[in-house]
């Protein structure tokens, strides 16, 4: 699957292993990659666990949606989206983005506008725990 | 003949409840169901909106049938 939303951990390389790329494998030039990590600290504050809120169904709409465009407008050979939702713990991969084209910069470019869109359309929530307190995350880091 | 209506973390934790229907009659915009849903307090300009979870703002047409959420801004992938 292109697009995959999990409750489970994931080992994100063991999903590209796992991959075969669509397109004519001798085509492919390029893979790019992100994978996103959960941190111990967020905003200054030491971060012991978080939970990942969704909308079923408006999330793999809206991912599947970046997919598409992303695959079209840098002609990728494939792209694939795969990002956690529920209890996390600091180290866990959050997120794993892939994009396989002829060339570097396609593949560069997608990869990056994938994870930047992905951050403020899809309908994802952060919910940290702070030792005996809760926070919820107001706005994204800029990067 | 009913709207459904979500609402989504902080603002679903604030609001005190994740789910409700609503009669549809006399609802024509996504305002108008958070008027109709959340009566004591108006609709913030941070809250986002969508109607059958494609996103839309708060003059969008609203259906008999259609599913319209309410949640605070995105906070997805990492790092």
């Amino acid at each position: 699957m292109t697009v995959r939303v999990t409750t489970e951990p994931f080992d994100p390389y063991a999903e590209l292993a796992a991959y075969t790329p669509r397109g004519e494998a001798a085509g492919i030039g390029a893979a790019a990659l992100f994978i996103g990590y959960m941190r111990d600290v967020n905003e200054g504050d030491a971060v012991a666990s978080m939970e990942l809120e969704h909308y079923p169904g408006m999330t793999e709409r809206a991912l599947e949606k970046l997919r598409e465009e992303a695959v079209s407008r840098w002609r990728l050979d494939d792209a694939l989206i795969v990002h956690r939702v529920g209890a996390l713990s600091p180290t866990d991969p959050i997120v794993l983005v892939a994009a396989w084209s002829a060339h570097r910069n396609a593949a560069l470019e997608a990869c990056r506008f994938l994870i930047e869109e992905l951050k403020h359309r899809a309908p994802f929530w952060k919910k940290e725990r702070l030792g005996d307190r809760e926070r919820w995350v107001e706005r994204n880091t800029p990067g | 003949m009913t709207i459904r209506v979500k609402f989504f973390a902080s603002l679903r934790e604030r609001l005190g409840r994740d789910d409700l229907e609503l009669p549809a009659e006399g609802i024509a915009t996504v305002a108008d169901v958070w008027a109709r849903a959340v009566p004591d307090e108006p609709l913030s300009g941070q809250v986002l909106m969508s109607v059958n979870m494609e996103y839309a703002q708060a003059d969008r047409s609203v259906r008999d049938g259609d599913e319209v959420a309410f949640f605070p801004p995105v906070t997805g992938g990492a790092a």
